[in-house]
């Protein structure tokens, strides 16, 4: 893990993009000091502005201050976001690692599971199991949890069977190490790096999805804020007030851009598969002229 | 033949991959010399290699491959059977009763008795499993019960509106291929140029949005302010403009990255090299070997965005009022009508597990390695 942090911190991107990701969660932390007002009060005196200089992105349809919206609404997003991701990468990781590991019929059963939740489309998924459940945090989470974690489970027994023959971990286990030991000195420290890869990239599609559940009215109710929602409400006033679809939509772009390209420079920086398959031609040339000059 | 063997010579250098460099060489050699005498009018040699395909072999793949075919619809049933009780249940666990529910769209106040005497005519004492199987025997005669809301079979709702969502998916799919593949291939024949830089910056923006942001935005440009094109609701071929190219623009997004990254991976191997050497340009390798080889791949990825498509359809036709089931169904969750849902759950996860098979199935019929026993793959 030392080598992988001295080389994030080389890499000048990943640190750019670590820092405005880290900046974004913050936001919404300190955001009652950041917001000029209350997301909920309502003035009908400046309802629909288009911004001036109380309102600095304008108001609206009751005259609720946009930009504070949208800085509270980053806790219900986020939170939502960050605790889908949390859920499904340990559940994932989880069944994913017991499934290549212990394989037979264990790795059947999990297989099987995952390959029926796969089978549904993943949106239409979460849009039936949220209208049975009813709107709500909640069971927004649990519903877009439930249908998330079968890509991780994947990944993580893929990896695990691409792992489990090496020699050093039947060198582990002739050493005296319990099978859980097994697991956890030797095969997590090796794919951890690739998971953590693919937790960072899922974060913009989950916000992606979170997004467009709740467009549809089926995460947070109001009068809560969350930037899916504004959209949504946005969305009646799109004649006379297109900044209440602007800025939400913007929000939720800079968010998705900063975590997709936070993931992005991580998989440059953990995998190595990745390094390797876009210096092959450089590598290539440098092998020919080698072989030219050593000729 | 001087040139084949120069090739070889300098490709070949690596002594372990001599063998298969030479092999391979001969093999594209002849299919040139081949297209060449044809178009010369100079008859073509007979070589019985060719004509006379290993008979044992094919044999096998095509066993092979029909066990394949056989086992891979068999699969559909168990997973078909699970996604229906998955569809019960739903509605089954729900906190809403339907018997209530019923009657609330009645605008009457039952007492006890009647509440009693409605269940057992709906069956809803029975057990669990006796009401899904009954359940289940509708749904194969195309029952999937009443809607709530509309009174009218839910099957009537749904065959009403499912030519609208597949005519807006079908749309949304064409503009994605006229888009995706041409510029696909052209960032990867351009790679790190302007043009690749250019479309990959769009399309990283194209899967960065969410899409009906991209649609509303849309909406507002060219139906609000522009006044060319209707913002919603459905009727005509303008109607269908802006709802597909929303769709479109995330797909092809997608498939921009895809196809690009697929023909890049094909273009590493050696054929083109080979192909360069024997004197044909970069142009016709890239489009008559290079793109159908890395098509292959984007195929089995179509499978899985199909479902997402769906997903995003279901969105978008809320935003622009597309009367499919999306709509509709989206419309039924606010009514609590369950029926409704069920159905649609139901027929998206049909078409879903139906295009996935068909994408299996032509893959096997596209790709000659798998085709003729797997061989060589």
């Amino acid at each position: 893990m030392n080598l992988y942090v001295r080389k994030a911190l080389k890499s000048p991107g990943f640190m750019v993009w670590l820092v405005l990701a880290v900046l974004l969660i913050l936001v919404p932390v300190f955001a009652p000091y950041l917001a000029p007002h209350d997301p909920l009060t309502t003035d009908y005196v400046n309802s629909l502005n288009a911004g001036s200089g109380e309102y600095l992105l304008g108001t609206d349809q009751i005259g609720r201050c946009i930009l504070s919206r949208l800085i509270y609404g980053g806790r219900t997003s986020l939170l939502i976001v960050f605790w889908v991701i949390a859920i499904v990468a340990v559940l994932g990781i989880f069944l994913g690692v017991l499934s290549g590991f212990l394989g037979g019929w264990v790795d059947m059963v999990i297989t099987r599971i995952t390959d029926i939740i796969m089978a549904i489309p993943s949106t239409v998924f979460v849009i039936a199991l949220v209208s049975v459940l009813g709107p709500g945090l909640h069971h927004t989470i649990l519903a877009m949890s439930l249908v998330g974690w079968t890509e991780y489970c994947r990944v993580a027994r893929a990896l695990v069977l691409s792992v489990k023959e090496n020699q050093f971990v039947q060198e582990a286990r002739m050493g005296g190490l319990k099978e859980h030991q097994v697991i956890f000195r030797t095969i997590l420290p090796n794919i951890v790096p690739y998971l953590l890869v693919n937790i960072t990239q899922d974060i913009g599609a989950q916000l992606l999805t979170l997004s467009g559940l709740s467009l549809l009215g089926l995460s947070s109710q109001p009068p809560t804020p969350e930037w899916g929602f504004m959209l949504s409400e946005g969305r009646k006033f799109i004649q006379s007030a297109p900044w209440l679809i602007i800025y939400p939509g913007l929000t939720i772009v800079l968010h998705v851009v900063v975590f997709n390209l936070l993931g992005d420079s991580l998989r440059d920086i953990l995998d190595p598969r990745y390094v390797r398959k876009r210096n092959k031609r450089k590598e290539l040339l440098k092998w020919r002229k080698e072989k030219v000059s050593n000729s | 033949m001087a040139e084949v063997f120069f090739v070889v010579g300098i490709i070949g250098s690596n002594n372990i991959h001599f063998e298969y460099c030479c092999c391979f060489l001969f093999a594209v050699k002849d299919g040139f010399l081949r297209e060449r005498r044809g178009r010369a009018g100079i008859p073509q040699e007979e070589d019985p290699d060719l004509k006379r395909p290993p008979q044992n072999c094919r044999g096998r793949g095509e066993h092979d491959m029909r066990k394949y075919i056989f086992g891979r619809i068999l699969f559909v049933i168990p997973i078909m059977l699970i996604l229906s009780f998955f569809t019960f249940s739903l509605t089954y666990l729900s906190p809403s009763d339907p018997v209530t529910l019923k009657y609330e769209r009645m605008g009457a106040v039952p007492d006890k008795e009647q509440v009693e005497k409605t269940k057992e005519e709906m069956g809803l004492n029975d057990p669990f499993l006796v009401q899904y199987f009954h359940w289940l025997g509708n749904v194969l005669q195309g029952d999937l019960g009443e809607s709530y809301y509309y009174s009218t079979s839910v099957w009537y709702q749904i065959t009403r509106r499912i030519p609208n969502t597949l005519i807006l998916t079908a749309a949304t799919l064409a503009l994605t291929v006229l888009f995706a593949v041409p510029l696909g291939v052209l960032c990867s024949a351009y790679q790190n140029k302007w043009v690749d830089y250019l479309f990959r910056f769009i399309s990283f923006f194209g899967v960065s949005m969410p899409s009906f942001w991209v649609g509303m935005l849309l909406m507002y440009l060219f139906g609000v302010r522009l006044k060319w094109l209707p913002i919603m609701g459905s009727g005509s071929l303008r109607h269908l403009i802006l709802p597909s190219v929303t769709l479109a623009f995330w797909m092809a997004s997608i498939y921009v990255r895809r196809v690009r990254g697929s023909m890049l991976e094909e273009m590493n191997k050696d054929y083109l090299t080979g192909g360069l050497a024997l004197g044909y340009s970069r142009a016709r390798i890239i489009w008559t070997q290079i793109l159908p080889n890395s098509l292959l791949s984007v195929i089995t990825m179509f499978g899985m965005s199909i479902g997402s498509l769906l997903g995003g359809a279901t969105i978008v036709e809320t935003i622009f009022e597309w009367p499919g089931v999306g709509k509709m169904a989206v419309e039924a969750i606010s009514i609590k009508d369950y029926p409704i849902i069920q159905g649609y759950v139901l027929w998206m996860a049909i078409i879903y597990v139906t295009v996935n098979l068909l994408v299996d199935l032509s893959y096997q019929i596209l790709d000659p390695r798998i085709r003729l026993g797997g061989k060589d793959a």
